[in-house]
């Protein structure tokens, strides 16, 4: 497991804490466990600590109009600040309107921000050609990258070909 | 069917059957849904939270897995009845905590059970005896796909099922697998357990899962990434890992009969010995004394005794079983004594 705050090495030092009869546990490596031992050794809340995951970039300087911590959920009326203290989302939209934030909080969480699993029932056809599409692009990439440009150019016609159908389907 | 139906039961999980009985005790699989363009729990006011309610309890009674199924509104139901689902892992703690806009579905045999309205607003399990991941996905899956045939579920291409809290979003799932590792705790090599899970994506915690310590060597494992692969491959990750420990376990189970007979056969006799004589025990040392007996059956020191029997006494001695039994609500030190008559006559029934 990678540690939570900087994401690149090995958790070695792994919290449980207690909030509102709540256990949330942290797992850091021993570099990020240190930096954090002195905000520990006063109050140590995994909320701030987990606010902490989420303070990255120009993103969270709330200057920005997108993907600032002011940011508000059209749906829900959440703010990303509002997220970064309970830890909880809102609603479904607020994964569209924190998309950028969410990736980066998701990648350091699970490794990854592009699902893999199964697919819901009600418009499974829609989701497979999106995977299908995805995955074409990056075989793309990759017979680009070793020069197969013959069959490049096909699976370039094939993707092209795709797009167009699921914009004839789908105008936006 | 009435809750207070499921008293004179033996739950699916305490059945003591099914792979590897003795050491892993039970298996949970769950899933995590949210219905589409509804609010979250903690977002939605209470019209809302009540809408979101009833329109899965409404779509639900229409599936035909539900057919045998008891449907509880939490408000409903004592505190007494909701302290007594969380023992029998129907729900979470969480769940028993603020009753109003909650719902519960429970099938007869109580093998599923789906919370409405908890951190989400459906979290679907499955409960087997013994380690049998397999099994208690392939009930959760098939379910799931059926209620989404109905619910339109929360979803994008990208992130996959979303969730509430950020560590459930893609899969939605979580397994874990009940294990009893007396053996490893016995030669402290339980802490390499502890070290190794970590650092393959899974998390180990005690016997009631979240905020519980691990009490009499029962701990719970179970994976903690959701999002980036597969369900099977996340449920095939975990496998693995737990057949190795229970491997471990086995080993070091056999090992210790061989070179510490007489002393583990002293401390089954002994534990044996209080539980059949105590007539004042706390849940604690209840649980802790099973554990050593529980040990004991499996390696042939006790006789008269199974594994089932373990399971279920280790249940029924629990706070909300004991005062259901009993009747009547009672306090913290008329419990103890009543849970030395329980054990008392549910071992002398045995011998």
């Amino acid at each position: 497991m990678k540690c939570e705050v900087c994401g690149t090495r090995d958790a070695a030092v792994h919290l449980t804490e207690v909030v509102n009869d709540k256990v949330t546990k942290l797992h850091l490596c021993e570099q990020c466990a240190r930096a954090k031992s002195e905000e520990m050794q006063s109050h140590f809340g995994l909320t701030d600590l987990l606010s902490g995951l989420m303070d990255f970039g120009p993103a969270a300087s709330g200057e920005r109009a997108e993907g600032g911590v002011g940011t508000k959920c059209s749906l829900c009326g959440m703010t990303y600040l509002n997220f970064q203290k309970t830890g909880k989302l809102g609603c479904g939209k607020c994964y569209e309107s924190f998309e950028r934030n969410l990736g980066e909080l998701l990648r350091k969480i699970h490794g990854s921000d592009r699902h893999a699993g199964k697919i819901p029932f009600k418009g499974e056809e829609a989701i497979k050609e999106q995977q299908d599409l995805r995955r074409l692009k990056s075989e793309l990439n990759e017979l680009i990258r070793s020069e197969e440009f013959e069959k490049a150019a096909l699976l370039r016609d094939r993707i092209r070909g795709m797009e167009k159908q699921t914009e004839k389907q789908d105008p936006k | 069917m009435k809750l207070d139906d499921f008293l004179g039961k033996r739950c699916e999980w305490l059945k003591g059957e099914g792979p590897s009985p003795n050491i892993a005790i039970s298996t949970r699989v769950r899933i995590a849904r949210n219905v589409a363009g509804h609010l979250y729990f903690n977002r939605a006011d209470s019209r809302a939270r009540e809408k979101t309610l009833e329109e899965i309890i409404s779509q639900a009674k229409k599936s035909r897995f539900f057919k045998k199924s008891l449907f509880i509104k939490m408000k409903d139901i004592s505190a007494l009845d909701r302290q007594f689902l969380v023992e029998r892992h129907l729900m979470s703690r969480e769940h028993m905590r603020l009753a109003e806009h909650k719902g519960l579905i429970v099938d007869a045999t109580e093998i599923v059970s789906v919370m409405l309205n908890e951190e989400d607003h459906i979290r679907l399990q499955s409960l087997q005896s013994g380690f049998n991941i397999t099994e208690a996905w392939r009930i959760v899956d098939d379910i799931d796909t059926d209620l989404g045939r109905s619910i339109p579920f929360d979803y994008s291409g990208r992130f996959g099922y979303l969730t509430s809290c950020p560590t459930n979003t893609g899969t939605g799932l979580r397994a874990s697998v009940m294990l009893h590792l007396s053996a490893l705790v016995m030669t402290g090599q339980i802490e390499n357990v502890f070290d190794a899970i970590s650092k393959v994506g899974l998390t180990i915690r005690g016997f009631y899962g979240e905020g519980t310590e691990a009490l009499g060597d029962f701990f719970q494992i179970s994976n903690q990434v959701a999002l980036g692969h597969s369900e099977m491959d996340i449920l095939d990750n975990l496998e693995r890992v737990i057949n190795k420990i229970i491997q471990r376990e086995r080993a070091t189970r056999d090992e210790l009969l061989k070179r510490k007979k007489q002393e583990i056969s002293d401390g089954v006799s002994r534990s044996y010995g209080t539980l059949k004589s105590a007539r004042i025990i706390t849940s604690n040392e209840t649980i802790k004394l099973l554990s050593t007996v529980r040990l004991g059956v499996d390696l042939g020191l006790l006789t008269g005794v199974e594994t089932a029997d373990v399971n279920e006494i280790l249940l029924l001695t629990q706070p909300a079983h004991l005062q259901k039994i009993n009747g009547k609500e009672i306090l913290p030190y008329e419990r103890d004594i009543k849970r030395a008559e329980i054990i008392k006559s549910k071992l002398k029934e045995k011998n």
